[in-house]
């Protein structure tokens, strides 16, 4: 086995660590870095558990390479949060009830942050379209896309 | 009409049963978990990090149905990165039923098969490698050599005369109810006098499909040597101990020797009760000295993860014209698939929850659980009630239509008030179905007649409709012999040899088998792992036994 | 092409625990010298709220505020057996072995109160904000961080329970199906409206109204969890999901979630929910489970539904487009019935 050297920002910090050939993003973050936030729920790019941001953009994780983030900024749900200042979405996603396992929570965490961040007022297509890619099995989604626009609307602030 | 995404407490409803002056309860406080499920902290199974994790994958059956002649290991076995290959021989008990902690049924499932394979993606090895892509190209470096079997997959085809037989425990390819039936029996009063007697016959077929629970986390487990001759176990079970005690039996390990370790779950809808990943990630453990992770990839979970099984069931209504249900007679088929796990049980729930929450006074049920070629089925969300629900609430709205009443009368007409006698002979208490009818009423803009919308759950119950009809029709239908409940599931002990039995000479071999089963060649050898000696399971166990094979 | 309404009604119960009983749930309850407790459990949380429900059980039970009690759950070195978190039964067994130990605990505690304040026990309250008074004298008091304090410094008692719940097993009659399958209902009523293309056979979910009977919402928030994504799921089940779309051939089993398809943020059906409680007498201060039954309804209301719109019955689920069109080229179109 080969193994390769990566350097990159990780929710703000430089990171180094050792990716095996062909590793994905989601086993290295999770398995090298000790990043357990995002989540595996297909490995198929289907689901959404293991979204991260590659500079600023919303990426699954399961599909990314590992090396192809040498010298990015990636950022994880393990980041939202400001040292114990809560992100906003964190406080309303509590505050709504909008997990239950918890499970997905990660990844749809930073799917909302990742559209808030493009588009500070979404309407409530605007969230449902930017959740879209992330599935939730104990929820139906209402309470999240609650939370979300609690957000979006200044209901909740940091 | 009321619309919007509202939720309100009905407080008025009730009051009267209620003290809401608590400190605690009724409260909305926060989830406990809250903070860590949004700040990527729970703990999952997953989510314990071990240096030289192993990664195990299974050899799966292409086939409904097939004898194995061979497994060919050699290749696999020089891939890079494979540490151990387990076969069916490195199994300590290589037999089990998901419910015999509850002494439920008989062992019929085997951990890794080795003669024969009953279902599409049944485990025949496993592959312990130094990454998953390392086991997975081992997996497909594995060679079998099948001999292909005739398969059935309908549940009316598979108990005809001369279909194939899916585990020859069950000739019939039904499960055998207390030592006496091949399907479950309900029966309260004569439903043939009934439909003599309505107005209306009415007849339906319904087919619940076959769900998969898809949790958003797959079922998986980590096991790891733990210390002084243990071993942890993380795992995503929905049930500790069910776990803890398969793990236990399987590989002959006393209990103080797990330490099983869980309870934050990535959902769970009842997919997760199986148990199939603690037995073979320990034994990896065991047998490598290392931490072993088995977790299913998410297509395994969606066709060898064991879904909501399917259900055919036949209705027929003896029906007045003013709407009265007199009688209500069912024929149910649950697809259990090719082994038995919950599904048995699942009847006997769903038996006992017929003719759904009405007050009928002539029920007639016979509920097989039938054998099939195909992944078996387990539980989920609603286990042994969904599909007979559908059943009954899509015929109930034939019934309305037929004889030209509102449905949502026609379920508070007959629905069962407080008192009234059930099929399965026990008085109703604490109901709430009419009040339920009559609130979406209202909210829906549904008019209802004054009686209907003054009809209480606590009003009208018990008197004439608590007694137990004055005859009931009893019957020998389905009757089998040469099982017999105190000596058939005993270890060790043989069937009876009664005339007129079904073919015993197949249960003895399989009996026989399950304690040593013959091998099939395979390469190359595995030891039995270090551990102490099985224990006896003798005596009495804790639970009795609904199939009938009780240990007295 | 024409888009027909209708609407579907449905009613059900669902039995609460393990069907016959015989499923034992066991809890620990302890305090740390400065009166905050610890329930100790081997029960699951799946999603469903275990924890939570439990750690509220446990502060009423012991009277002390939610905040000073802690649920660790599923270490099976330290939480005692319990059946698993299946069959509804984890707010009812477990919510009353929670209780017993609780109330066990609880009187050790107010027995170490009562030897600080010279009173007997009997006479003594909790106000559930953390504090132990004589009963018509909140004057004389003790806090239940100075009660846990002396309980294990000075009187060398231990402030903990143990609590288990068990309903004996039933019998079945073979020949009868006489049994006690279990000892309370929860109930449901539902009305969805769906709208029917008769030209592509689309069947979609457009309003749910419902009613469930839950005996006493142990914690409103949670209960709405579990009824709305329950309810969700129950549209799924009767319009789009299933392991095998072709059953009872295996062909075309999905794979994957692009293949086992469910309703996503955007197909989501508003859902009008009522919550009515009658308390189960035997349920933790008289809950029940709504976890299972909230999905079961949703399922004959919309086959009831396009039958209302179309005139088709569906008596095979999943309702796919497919059989939609199968039903109205037999039908020889559209015959809408309107009768909700």
């Amino acid at each position: 086995m080969t193994f390769k050297p990566i350097s990159f920002t990780l929710n703000g910090s430089s990171k180094a660590a050792f990716a095996t050939e062909g590793q994905n993003l989601l086993d290295f973050l999770r398995r090298a870095v000790g990043d357990l936030s995002p989540k595996y729920g297909c490995g198929q790019g289907t689901c959404g558990a293991c979204t991260v941001m590659i500079d600023n953009v919303p990426q699954l994780a399961c599909l990314v390479l590992a090396e192809s983030v040498e010298g990015r900024a990636v950022n994880t749900a393990a980041g939202l949060a400001n040292g114990p200042r809560l992100d906003p979405l964190q406080e309303a996603f509590m505050e709504r009830f909008a997990a239950q396992c918890g499970y997905c929570t990660a990844g749809m965490l930073v799917a909302a942050r990742a559209l808030l961040d493009a588009n500070p007022r979404p309407s409530r297509e605007e969230v449902i379209e930017g959740i879209s890619g992330n599935l939730c099995r104990c929820t139906g989604y209402e309470p999240i896309i609650d939370a979300i626009l609690d957000v979006a609307e200044g209901r909740v602030q940091a | 009409m009321i619309r919007g995404n509202m939720v309100e407490f009905r407080k008025d409803i009730f009051a009267d049963e209620r003290d809401d002056n608590l400190n605690e309860i009724g409260k909305p406080t926060r989830r406990q978990d809250i903070t860590g499920h949004v700040t990527g902290r729970s703990p999952f199974f997953d989510d314990h990090l071990f240096e030289g994790l192993l990664h195990l994958r299974c050899v799966r059956s292409p086939h409904h149905a097939a004898r194995i002649r061979r497994i060919d290991t050699s290749a696999a076995q020089r891939m890079p990165g494979v540490m151990r290959i387990l076969t069916g021989q490195d199994v300590p008990v290589n037999l089990n039923t998901l419910l015999s902690l509850l002494d439920f049924g008989i062992d019929d499932e085997p951990i890794l098969s080795t003669e024969r394979v009953r279902y599409k993606g049944e485990p025949v090895a496993a592959i312990i490698a130094e990454t998953e892509a390392q086991a997975r190209d081992a997996v497909a470096a594995v060679r079998v050599e099948w001999e292909v079997l005739p398969h059935v997959l309908d549940v009316e085809e598979a108990i005809k005369p001369g279909a194939p037989t899916v585990l020859d425990i069950y000739p019939g390819n039904k499960f055998v109810y207390h030592g006496k039936y091949d399907h479950q029996k309900l029966r309260l009063g004569d439903v043939e006098a009934a439909f003599r007697e309505a107005d209306h016959v009415i007849e339906g077929r319904y087919q619940m499909s076959p769900i998969e629970q898809a949790p958003i986390e797959t079922c998986g487990a980590i096991a790891a040597p733990e210390q002084n001759g243990r071993y942890v176990c993380y795992t995503s079970t929905q049930a500790l101990f069910f776990s803890l005690g398969t793990a236990s039996k399987v590989l002959a390990t006393p209990s103080s020797r797990l330490h099983f370790i869980g309870g934050t779950v990535g959902g769970g809808f009842g997919g997760k009760v199986d148990s199939i990943h603690e037995p073979l990630a320990i034994l990896g453990t065991m047998l490598t000295g290392r931490p072993v992770k088995y977790a299913w990839d998410r297509e395994e979970e969606m066709q060898v993860g064991a879904p909501r099984g399917a259900e055919r069931w036949y209705l027929k209504d003896a029906v007045m014209n003013d709407g009265r249900i007199l009688g209500r007679k069912f024929t149910g088929y649950f697809d259990s698939g090719a082994y038995t796990r919950l599904s048995s049980y699942a009847i006997i729930k769903g038996v006992g929850h017929l003719p759904g929450p009405y007050t009928i006074p002539n029920v007639h049920a016979d509920v097989y659980c039938v054998y099939t070629n195909r992944t078996p089925a387990t539980a989920m969300r609603g286990f042994g009630i969904t599909g007979a629900d559908f059943a009954i609430e899509a015929h109930m709205d034939k019934v309305a239509d037929t004889i030209g009443m509102n449905p949502v009368e026609l379920r508070i007409l007959n629905a069962y008030r407080d008192g009234d006698m059930k099929a399965h002979r026990r008085l109703a208490k604490n109901c709430a179905l009419i009040e339920c009818c009559q609130v979406v009423a209202e909210k829906a803009g549904v008019k209802l007649s004054p009686e209907m919308q003054a009809a209480s759950s606590r009003v009208g119950g018990g008197g004439a409709r608590a007694h137990l009809p004055a005859f009931t029709a009893t019957d020998e239908h389905g009757r089998v012999s040469g099982y017999k409940a105190t000596n058939y599931a005993r270890k060790g002990a043989k069937p009876p040899d009664l005339p007129g039995a079904p073919p015993m000479a197949q249960h003895v071999s399989h009996q026989a088998s399950a304690s040593a089963p013959p091998a099939p060649q395979h390469s190359p050898a595995t030891p039995v792992p270090p551990g102490p000696p099985a224990p006896k399971r003798a005596g009495p166990i804790r639970f009795s036994s609904l199939s009938g094979f009780r240990r007295r | 092409m024409a888009i027909h309404r209708g609407r579907g009604f449905a009613a059900i119960n669902y039995p609460i625990g393990m069907n016959l009983g015989g499923d034992p749930s066991q809890a620990l309850v302890h305090s740390n010298p400065d009166g905050k407790f610890t329930v100790a459990l081997s029960a699951i949380d799946l999603g469903q709220g275990m924890k939570s429900v439990c750690r509220q059980i446990a502060a009423e039970t012991l009277g002390v505020p939610v905040e000073d009690v802690y649920v660790d759950t599923a270490d099976s070195d330290t939480g005692p057996h319990d059946m698993g978190s299946f069959a509804s039964r984890g707010t009812h067994r477990m919510g009353n072995a929670v209780i017993r130990a609780s109330a066990e605990a609880r009187e050790v505690m107010l027995e170490a109160a009562a030897e600080e304040l010279e009173v007997d026990p009997g006479d003594l309250m909790t106000d559930g904000k953390g504090n132990i008074h004589v009963r018509g004298a909140p004057s004389r008091t003790i806090t239940v961080m100075a009660a846990a304090q002396a309980a294990q410094f000075r009187q060398g008692r231990t402030i903990a329970g143990r609590g288990i719940f068990l309903i004996p097993l039933s019998d079945v009659d073979p020949d009868t199906g006489e049994m006690s399958p279990v000892t309370t209902f929860a109930h449901a009523a539902m009305l969805v409206t769906v709208e029917v293309c008769d030209e592509t056979g689309e069947v979609t979910v457009t309003d749910m109204q419902s009613a469930y009977e839950v005996g006493r919402a142990l914690n409103p928030r949670l209960v709405e969890q579990q009824l709305r994504g329950g309810a969700w799921m129950g549209m799924s089940h009767a319009a789009w999901e299933t392991t095998e779309p072709y059953y009872p051939a295996r062909d075309h089993g999905p794979v994957d979630f692009n293949s086992y398809i469910m309703p996503g943020p955007g197909d989501l059906a508003p859902h009008h929910i009522s919550v009515l409680e009658r308390p189960a007498e035997d349920g933790p201060y008289g809950g029940k489970g709504p976890g299972e039954m909230c999905a079961n309804p949703v399922l004959p209301a919309v086959v009831n539904a396009v039958y209302d719109a179309v005139g088709v019955r569906i008596d095979e689920l999943p309702v796919t487009p497919e059989k939609v069109l199968r039903g109205l080229r037999a039908l020889g179109g559209a015959k809408p019935r309107q009768r909700l």
